[in-house]
């Protein structure tokens, strides 16, 4: 079935383990042998955990759920760029076709300071539930609002508020930046409202705290280096952050 | 027959188009300085639990949310792509409150509660209003307004969506309500914690033992109600749609408890998911029932047919569901759609290396849409390849994310060749039985969304479960919990500084610390029993006879089968099972045991309710149950009732039946030809 051929797949593997946030982490060297090329990068992790189980050591932890490249929950950095070699796919997505029988694969956690290592490959991504909770949001409450086709959206704005809506805050921005910025994460929220008309009582307060409680999370600054944007799975574009700073702008000078 | 009289229904007097409008406005109401004083925990974070824990927050109720995820927003809700459902009529083709009751009632193959199916047919237009208040960017018309599609099972066009991300941006809507309360202090956010069972005291649900999954800590939480909304158990199968995280803990804990579990049987196969690759398969994806809208689902006329789709003529091709359901084609419920598949495959006619699998064909209205588009952007003459490239993009825009994902797992371009697909576990329609009120058979413990049991009947219509998770949530708990609210308000004032009343002890009651023990104990024995089978071993076995045996088409004896089977199964988990790591740590695998420790006993109880509902209807197949040309044969003499199972200890359960009453809809054979 698929492409894959039936071709198996030696590796060599090694991967960051680290027993807690406080503890010292280092690379541990695996041999996987026979790696079907139709398997996910997770499926092969499954096949070395089960592999760690029969030899009695403890399994790998890594953050994963959905599997369907949605739920922004598994977050490893493969030979050195977030969620793997390929472009605009998350690790869950990642297919073991992209490799190489012989290859060795390095894999880490996220690393930055706002991201602490919970275990080996999961780490704590709290700091991003904050920031919406600062201002990432329209206050209405539940059964105050109007019909739904009272307010008229061009198709166009609605489409790149969708385009921006994509996020899955997954942190591959923050650990693709060498600055450690969340700015591609805060921008397209920022963007998704700050283009519907339902956003704008509060559009100015909303850029000015979310970005206050960013910085307070211990994020990087923003150089413009464009990483984040080349490495998001879901491609959430460089031009969000051009509209966060001129957010940013207006609501400063008013 | 007359319902148990340990099920009380609740469901208001009046006629169903007043029920709900009449409850509402006479329903007891809890003043705001009482709600102060009064805590919900709200256990899962999707749908369901996000729109309830905001809304009640936002009524001024304290309130706690668990997450077994990092964030709340990875709840699976996520992961829903083609739509919800709302009776908006704006595309002026004869939708009405009535007919999504009516649809959603058939859907169900008559095996769901009016007033509640109404309940919700009534509510769903204020989803859609209070979503896109909140800037949920759903799809629009060039005109400004919103956009509609077709789903299976209805003929009008009220599924309204978001790409096919719609569950994200709805999730990620009530995420951010939800956020709000947090950043305004109304809501507690306890992420990283798994629910491990509900501490009743005399009966009632005060609270929760939960287990922080980052440092191990067994916590206890106090709450005056408890809202499970905790999502299905599809993964009881091992292999389904559902998240890999995605568990019946909480719902199972709370059965063990007292809260009766409502058509365990009823598991929605979905028609339309990725195949099965191999041994390594992890989980199954989804492709949404949306592309059922522009995709033409076929098999070659010749068995073993080995050559290429696109070399496959039309006059040798079998457009099975257009041949045998003329009316709705290719829109057929889900439960139709499965079993038609299956039976094709079965006889010899799929596709692929494993010949599980059917076509799902875009090139007919990859063509349509092209020729449209020609047409629009005034090119006269174009080539085939103009047309169809231009089709293309019309196709990109409306399924694109999905397009991706197939050529992600599959490797090959579904854009050029048509999808392989194959149906797979999705959705649970059983679930927690509950009241009208949503409450369980335990005083104070509520189920909403997937979890409960309610809506749905033997089958859900797809783009239903947002509708629902989200009615539950915004409209439905906010009103229904202030009844059993407002009865704690009275209580709380005749206990007022007792010293060994519940509201002084709260957490310290010892119901807490014996809650408490259990579980900590529980933890210990998984960790101390160092057998040499793996978690995932159990998972995967126990998914294989739930699949063989209680799946798409069931029958006696496999049931009968499947049940010592799991027994014995069971038996070998807490003999042999190897848990690695420590208790006071991130334990992913500890995590996993417990997991799969309650699956196995569901899945006994699933198999169990299968073997005693001796009919088809919806999900539930009973082989030996189908009219001549294999349709679900529903017997309504015997089985119109909802079976809500008491746990009464290990293998051991008491059937308690809700008769179902229909007043207002003729109960008949399912029809879509």
């Amino acid at each position: 079935m698929g492409s894959g051929n039936g071709e198996l797949l030696n590796l060599t593997l090694k991967v960051w383990r680290q027993k807690n946030s406080k503890a010292k982490g280092s690379f541990e060297t695996h041999q996987l042998k026979g790696i079907s090329t139709d398997m996910s990068f997770l499926e092969m992790f499954d096949v070395l955990n089960e592999k760690l189980i029969s030899e009695n050591k403890e399994a790998i932890a890594f953050d994963h759920d959905c599997r369907e490249g949605i739920c922004g929950m598994c977050s490893m950095y493969i030979n050195g760029r977030p969620h793997g070699p390929k472009h605009a796919v998350t690790t869950c997505q990642l297919h073991m076709r992209s490799f190489k029988n012989g290859d060795t694969i390095i894999v880490e956690p996220w690393r930055s300071i706002a991201f602490p290592v919970i275990k080996d490959l999961a780490v704590d991504r709290g700091a991003f539930d904050r920031i919406i909770a600062s201002g990432g949001y329209v206050s209405v409450n539940t059964g105050n609002a109007q019909d739904a086709n009272n307010i008229l959206i061009p198709k166009t704005a609605a489409d790149e508020s969708f385009s921006a809506a994509a996020c899955i805050a997954c942190g591959a921005c923050v650990a693709a930046c060498k600055n450690g910025s969340a700015m591609l994460f805060v921008s397209a929220k920022v963007s998704q409202l700050a283009l519907l008309p339902q956003g704008q009582v509060e559009r100015k307060e909303r850029v000015l705290k979310m970005v206050q409680q960013m910085d307070e999370e211990g994020f990087g600054n923003c150089t413009n280096t464009g990483a984040c944007e080349a490495e998001c799975p879901k491609e959430i574009s460089l031009e969000n952050i051009a509209r966060l700073n001129r957010e940013m702008i207006g609501a400063s000078l008013t | 027959m007359a319902s148990s009289p340990k099920l009380n229904s609740k469901i208001p007097e009046g006629t169903i188009d007043q029920k709900w409008s009449k409850y509402r406005s006479t329903v007891h109401l809890v003043n705001p300085a009482n709600k102060r004083s009064l805590e919900v925990l709200v256990v899962g974070s999707g749908l369901a639990g996000a729109s309830a824990a905001a809304s009640l927050a936002e009524m001024g109720y304290k309130v706690k949310v668990f997450c077994f995820q990092d964030s709340p927003r990875r709840a699976h809700s996520i992961a829903a792509q083609g739509g919800i459902n709302a009776a908006k009529n704006y595309q002026n083709d004869g939708d009405s409150t009535y007919r999504l009751f009516y649809d959603t009632i058939k859907g169900g193959d008559y095996r769901a509660r009016e007033a509640n199916v109404h309940r919700l047919a009534e509510v769903s237009s204020s989803i859609i209003d209070q979503c896109v208040a909140q800037g949920v960017p759903l799809a629009r018309e060039y005109g400004g307004l919103l956009s509609n599609r077709s789903f299976g099972g209805t003929q009008v066009q009220r599924t309204f969506y978001a790409a096919g991300q719609t569950g994200q941006q709805l999730l990620l809507g009530a995420y951010s309500a939800l956020q709000r309360q947090v950043g305004m202090g109304a809501v507690e956010l306890c992420a990283r914690h798994e629910m491990l069972d509900v501490v009743t005291i005399n009966g009632v649900a005060r609270g929760i033992i939960a287990r922080n999954l980052i440092t191990g800590e067994m916590e206890k939480h106090f709450g005056h109600a408890v809202l499970l909304c905790t999502g299905g158990y599809g993964n009881v199968f091992y292999l389904s749609t559902n998240a890999m995280g995605s568990n019946v803990t909480a719902a199972w804990k709370a059965h063990k408890k007292g809260a009766f579990f409502g058509n365990p049987c009823y598991t929605q196969i979905h028609p339309t998911c990725i195949p099965v690759s191999g041994d390594h398969q992890s989980k199954l994806t989804l492709m949404s029932e949306s592309l059922r809208n522009d995709g033409r689902i076929w098999v070659p006329l010749k068995k073993d047919d080995t050559r290429k789709p696109t070399d496959i003529p039309e006059n040798e091709r079998d457009y099975y569901l257009e041949r045998r359901y003329p009316a709705f084609g290719n829109l057929v419920p889900r439960d139709v759609a499965s079993r038609a598949a299956k039976e094709r495959c079965d006889a010899g006619y799929g596709v692929g290396s494993s010949k599980k699998a059917v076509y799902l064909d875009f090139a007919a209205n990859t063509e349509r849409y092209g020729k449209t588009e020609v047409a629009k952007q005034n090119i006269h003459n174009p080539s085939k390849e103009q047309i169809m490239a231009l089709g293309k993009e019309v196709v990109k825009e409306k399924y694109g994310n999905l397009f991706d994902m197939y050529q992600q797992i599959t490797g090959e371009n579904p854009y050029e060749v048509p999808m392989r697909i194959y149906p797979a576990v999705h959705y649970t329609m059983g679930g927690l039985w509950v009241d009208y009120n949503l409450m369980t058979t335990i005083p104070g413990l509520y189920a909403l969304g997937e979890a409960n049991f309610s809506d749905h009947g033997a089958n859900r219509l797809g783009a239903s479960a947002l509708m629902q998770g989200l009615a539950d949530g915004y409209f439905v708990i906010p009103y229904t919990l202030g009844v059993y609210l407002s009865d704690e308000v009275s209580r709380m004032s005749a206990e007022k500084g007792k010293a060994d009343s519940i509201e002084t002890l709260k957490t310290n009651h010892p119901e807490f610390e014996k809650a408490l023990a259990e579980q900590t104990a529980l933890i210990t024995k998984f960790l101390t029993i160092k057998g040499t089978k793996s978690v995932e071993s159990f998972h995967k076995r126990l998914g294989l006879i739930m699949w063989d045996k209680c799946g798409m088409a069931r029958n006696k004896q496999g049931l009968t089968e499947a049940i010592a089977e799991i027994q014995a199964l069971r038996e070998e988990f807490w003999r042999d099972v190897r848990v690695l790591g420590e208790a006071n740590e991130f334990n992913p695998d500890l995590e996993k045991a417990g997991r799969v420790a309650d699956f196995i006993e569901l899945g006994e109880l699933m198999c169990k309710d299968a073997l005693h509902r001796e009919e088809s209807c919806g999900g539930h197949f009973r082989e030996e149950y189908q009219t001549e040309e294999g349709e679900a044969k529903r017997d309504d003499v015997n089985f119109a009732y909802v079976a809500a199972w008491e746990f009464k200890g290990i293998s051991n359960w008491e059937l308690n039946k809700e008769e179902l009453v229909y007043e207002n809809i003729k109960i008949a054979q399912r029809s879509y030809k």
